[in-house]
């Protein structure tokens, strides 16, 4: 299962944390600048894109400017989350219509229910783009 | 003043040049929130103030003042302001606050909305912080909603029930049939969160586990579906249909075959098929491959199938992918365990790996390799670490040294080979050894009489070129000292496997150019005071050598090689034994206690009180027992994959820090031979500290000095006699003034008749009183933790046969400068034969002799009393 979510800049501010697990509050200031510092240093092109991280692993991916780090279980499929988070960014993309980092800041809370519609409880809820692009419409209407 | 909307904040927030700029915006701001907490009670402002308070709190300030209004927010009709407060809900509060359980009514009604929007929303929340009190009061909610036609609901309320599972177990029960429904299910979002639950509940029951194992022809013909089906755009990755689907499906499938034969059975045709026809071009299809790969080794397939797992994964090494290497070195560590001869098969292209860009990569590709090596490979196998070990980054290092020692120890060809490989390793990596090693690697030679000139030779070629390495250097010193003759005595020897070596050939060293090199050891400032002990006990040893060779030697060119000359009884000053003295001169005034110490004793050795028994004392180690075991535990990587059932017990990987330090530990205590740190081992430390390295220093054993013993031809009376001068740590002064020196041998003369060997304990013994039938014997032992007290276990015997001692009263006085502890006897009658045993602490900060003063008092049988006062000062000097 994934334990938490963060999507980070490249300076390490964070853009949203999703936590499925509960943390204390200085944990969590913690793990955001631990999970920057590995991320962050790591040779994109030469280095592999899961860390260790305790007893959990990160796997993260880099979009542009913005790191999508997923701590999961030890014996989960990492390959497969990759694609979780490439799913997760296409949804975003195509919510937002090429988005980019301003985008999750101004609608963070936004981002929080694209976030619920394609995971929930550390896991993946919705694979299909269409489907979750549906609901999103109407959530919006609804507002 | 307060900013209007969340949107101007967020601006104001983002202009701000410097963080104490945007410090205080945003406390302005949360003081404004605050006061319209207090003070506006209106739904809209409430909306806007909780929308900034999270971002005040994505920012990371502290937001938990909006707690409360989050859950006001909540109860509101609308839709919009459910969302953010459920949103605040979620990010402000987790399940351990217990201000959680005041929303189970809002959520409780939600769930029961006719809304599916806000239902869904009241589900998310479930689904990311209930607790297992909230999880428990709407398990009933989740249950009904689990079967409503609505495939929105439906899959999250499945997710939300994964979620109940994981806080409360016990209510599993009631998912376990409503899951079965999900799973036939052709809605792809249902199915999945379907599968995820059942996962779930087989983890957790087995009594799931069982029910859901009937469900396995369905599952693989789902799978199969996936796998035939057509283009289908909405669920398509990359040209493969629903890959989530497929990697869940697969990882259920895995946990139902584990250790269930049938249903292993049932799933084997289809993990063929999926193995075969999934397109390994891209990471999705890897992804898919690589579960496949983990559910064929972990259920119980056939052998073929299993084969083409590691086939799957072997070709994953070759990939350019850095996360396919990664994922496919870990899998293939963790099925070297059952599926070793398979794995064996890419050998080479795990090797490659070594060479990897990426650290984590080669780290598990040294994993890997080191799990590789079995009889057949050890050869090739150990000649690419070493390769790999000169490149090596400096963090594999130690634990590679350690590794490569011990699959040499294990594996090993012949023994010659294995020193062989021992010394490149010392040479490669000398200052990443453990220390165990160096003191094995010791232990192997000395008991190897063949390989000692070969060793030597070695070793002083490689010091020669590098005096770097540690390890390196602190073998040679050592075999140098033991050893050093074979260098001018035997020209040429036997390289490995009978080959002419040529760098050996020609190394036929003068002993003046060996005493050079210790001396520049000795000068270099990078050496420990460890080795340059090491180093002085060398030369020490080495001028006996020079001696004895030079009275056995007949040969003229030898002696002239020895640079005695024909006068050798008498050395000139340019002989190398006066160019050890001058060495031993230069440290007698060393900074390092030690140094000096040794240094001091050493050069009296060469008086000559010594000229009888300085042969025994100088004369070659006893040979120590050697420990293959220890080796290879001190190695903690997993060893030539546990499948092959080695000669030894390997500790596996799991608590390497644990089986590390346990292993050495028990190396200590075998090298003590059961002896307990005694007053004769603590004797033999500075000699005898070579023996097993500097970590062993303070077990040298009992047996190695009964061995010396045994070993001179010299009465025992002398020889404890002439070790104490050699070693005795006390004073310099002491050492210098014989007088002193001889004061203290005056003692152990009646210990040394009792003494080696010793009592049960096997700690030296020392008889303090024998009168009257009743024989007082003493047994100190040095506690090395605590360096200034001497524990001294007193031992009472009767050795009358017919009388009994009455009333035993023992009283002890020890010098002002000592503080004594004693502990009541274990009894105050002794009958015939009986003993007694009474333990006596003496607290000795000033680390002066230990003297006492024994008053003993008893009556026996005949009615006599007996009240004697005898002095005891028989301890020899280390032990204080």
């Amino acid at each position: 299962m994934i334990r938490f979510i963060l999507v980070q800049n490249r300076q390490g501010k964070t853009r949203l944390a999703k936590w499925y697990v509960p943390y204390e509050d200085d944990e969590k200031l913690r793990f955001k600048g631990e999970v920057h510092r590995l991320v962050s240093t790591r040779d994109q092109k030469h280095q592999s894109n899961f860390v260790e991280f305790q007893n959990y692993k990160i796997v993260y991916r880099r979009y542009a400017g913005l790191f999508f780090c997923f701590c999961v279980d030890a014996n989960d499929n990492e390959l497969a989350y990759l694609e979780g988070i490439h799913f997760f960014v296409e949804v975003l993309d195509a919510f937002f219509g090429n988005v980019c980092e301003l985008d999750l800041v101004f609608n963070f809370y936004k981002v929080y229910a694209i976030l619920d519609e394609v995971f929930l409880a550390g896991e993946i809820q919705e694979i299909s783009k269409a489907v979750v692009m549906t609901r999103l419409d109407h959530l919006d209407k609804l507002e | 003043m307060s900013f209007l909307r969340p949107r101007d904040l967020i601006r104001a927030v983002r202009c701000c040049k410097t963080a104490a700029d945007e410090r205080s915006v945003i406390q302005r701001e949360s003081a404004g929130i605050r006061t319209s907490f207090k003070e506006v009670n209106s739904m809209d402002a409430r909306y806007t103030n909780i929308g900034k308070l999270l971002y005040i709190y994505l920012l990371g300030y502290p937001a938990h003042f909006g707690q409360i209004e989050c859950l006001k927010l909540v109860a509101s009709g609308r839709y919009s302001d459910k969302r953010l407060g459920y949103l605040g809900i979620m990010l402000l509060l987790d399940e351990n606050q217990e201000i959680l359980t005041l929303i189970t009514n809002s959520l409780k009604n939600d769930l029961n909305h006719s809304n599916m929007y806000i239902v869904g929303l009241a589900l998310c929340t479930l689904g990311n912080i209930a607790s297992a009190e909230v999880a428990t009061d709407l398990v009933d909610e989740v249950e009904r909603l689990m079967e409503t036609s609505n495939s929105y609901i439906r899959k999250k309320a499945a997710l939300c029930a994964v979620r109940i599972v994981r806080k409360v177990p016990e209510l599993l029960d009631s998912f376990v049939e409503k899951t079965k429904h999900h799973l036939s299910e052709k809605n792809h979002g249902v199915l999945l969160s379907g599968l995820a639950l059942a996962i779930e509940l087989c983890e957790h029951s087995s009594e799931a586990l069982v029910q859901y194992r009937a469900l396995v022809p369905n599952l693989v013909r789902q799978l199969k579906t996936l796998l035939t089906a057509g283009f289908s755009p909405e669920h398509d990755v990359a040209g493969i249909a629903d890959p989530f689907i497929q990697v869940k499906i697969l990882r259920l499938l895995r946990i139902l075959g584990r250790g269930d034969a049938i249903s292993s059975e049932l799933m084997n045709d289809i993990l063929t098929q999926v193995a075969t026809n999934t397109d390994a071009a891209k990471n999705v299809g890897m992804a898919i491959l690589y579960e496949t790969a983990v559910t064929v080794l972990d259920i119980q397939s056939d052998t073929s199938l299993r084969v083409l797992a590691i086939n799957i994964l072997g070709k994953f090494l070759a990939n350019r992918d850095n996360n396919i290497r990664y994922v496919a070195l870990s899998t293939l560590t963790r099925a070297m365990a059952t599926e070793s001869a398979a794995v064996q098969r890419h050998r080479n292209t795990i090797l490659e790996c070594l060479h990897d860009v990426d650290i984590s990569i080669r780290r598990r590709a040294l994993h890997l390799a080191f799990a590789l090596i079995q009889p057949s490979n050890v050869r090739m196998m150990v000649r690419e670490l070493l390769s790999f070990l000169e490149v090596a980054d400096a963090e594999f290092k130690p634990g590679m040294t350690a590794n490569i020692c011990a699959a040499a120890e294990r594996f090993a060809p012949s023994r010659r080979w294995q020193v062989d490989t021992v010394i490149r390793v010392f040479q490669t990596a000398g200052n990443f050894v453990k220390e165990e090693n160096v003191d094995n690697f010791l232990a192997l030679v000395a008991n190897q009489p063949d390989l000692q000139p070969f060793v030597v030779q070695k070793l002083y070629i490689h010091m020669q070129k590098d005096l770097a390495q540690t390890a390196l250097v602190q073998t040679g010193v050592w075999a140098l000292g033991e050893y050093g003759d074979y260098l001018w005595q035997s020209p040429g020897v036997a390289s490995p496997e009978g080959q002419a070596d040529a760098e050996l050939e020609q190394c036929n060293a003068k002993p003046t150019e060996i005493i050079t090199l210790l001396d520049n050891i000795m000068q270099l400032p990078y050496v420990t005071v460890t080795t340059r002990q090491m180093v002085l006990t060398a030369l020490i040893k080495l001028s006996d050598r020079l001696q004895s060779s030079s009275s056995t030697v007949k040969d003229g060119d030898a002696l002239d090689a020895l640079g005695l000359g024909s006068t050798a009884s008498a050395p000139s000053p340019a002989t190398p034994v006066a160019q050890i003295q001058g060495i031993l001169k230069q440290h007698a005034a060393s900074v390092h206690v030690e140094l000096q110490q040794r240094a001091v004793e050493y050069s009296n050795l060469f008086c000559s009180e010594f000229d009888e028994s300085r042969g025994a004392i100088l004369e070659r180690m006893p040979v120590p027992k050697y420990h293959p075991e220890a080796t290879v535990a001190a190695g903690d990587l997993l060893l030539g994959g546990g499948a092959q059932g080695g000669q030894v017990g390997i500790a596996t990987q799991s608590v390497p820090g644990a089986s590390s330090a346990g292993s050495s530990g028990s190396l200590l205590m075998d090298l003590m031979d059961d002896a307990g740190p005694s007053a004769t081992g603590a004797l033999s430390g500075s000699t005898l500290a070579i023996t097993a390295g500097p970590s062993s220093q303070p077990s040298a054993t009992v047996d190695l000095l009964a061995d010396i013993f045994g070993d001179t031809s010299l009465s025992q009376n002398t020889t404890p006699t002439v070790s104490s001068a050699v070693v005795s740590p006390a004073s310099v002064a002491a050492i210098n003034s014989q007088g002193d020196l001889f004061d203290l041998l005056g003692q152990p003369a009646p210990a040394s008749s009792a003494g080696v060997p010793p009592a049960p304990e096997a700690t030296a013994s020392y008889e303090a009183y024998n009168q009257h039938g009743l024989c007082i014997t003493l047994y100190p032992i040095k506690d090395p933790a605590q360096p200034q007290s001497v524990l001294i276990s007193v031992r009472f015997h009767n050795q009358s046969a017919t009388d009994t001692v009455r009333n035993l009263l023992l009283q002890i006085a020890v010098p002002k400068s000592q503080k004594l502890h004693m502990q009541p006897p274990s009894a105050t009658e002794l009958g015939p034969g009986q003993e007694a045993m009474q333990s006596i602490r003496v607290h000795n900060p000033s680390q002066s002799a230990v003297r006492l003063r024994l008053k003993i008092v008893f009556g026996t049988s005949g009615g006599q009393q007996i009240d004697e006062i005898v002095q005891f000062a028989g301890f020899p000097p280390t032990l204080v």
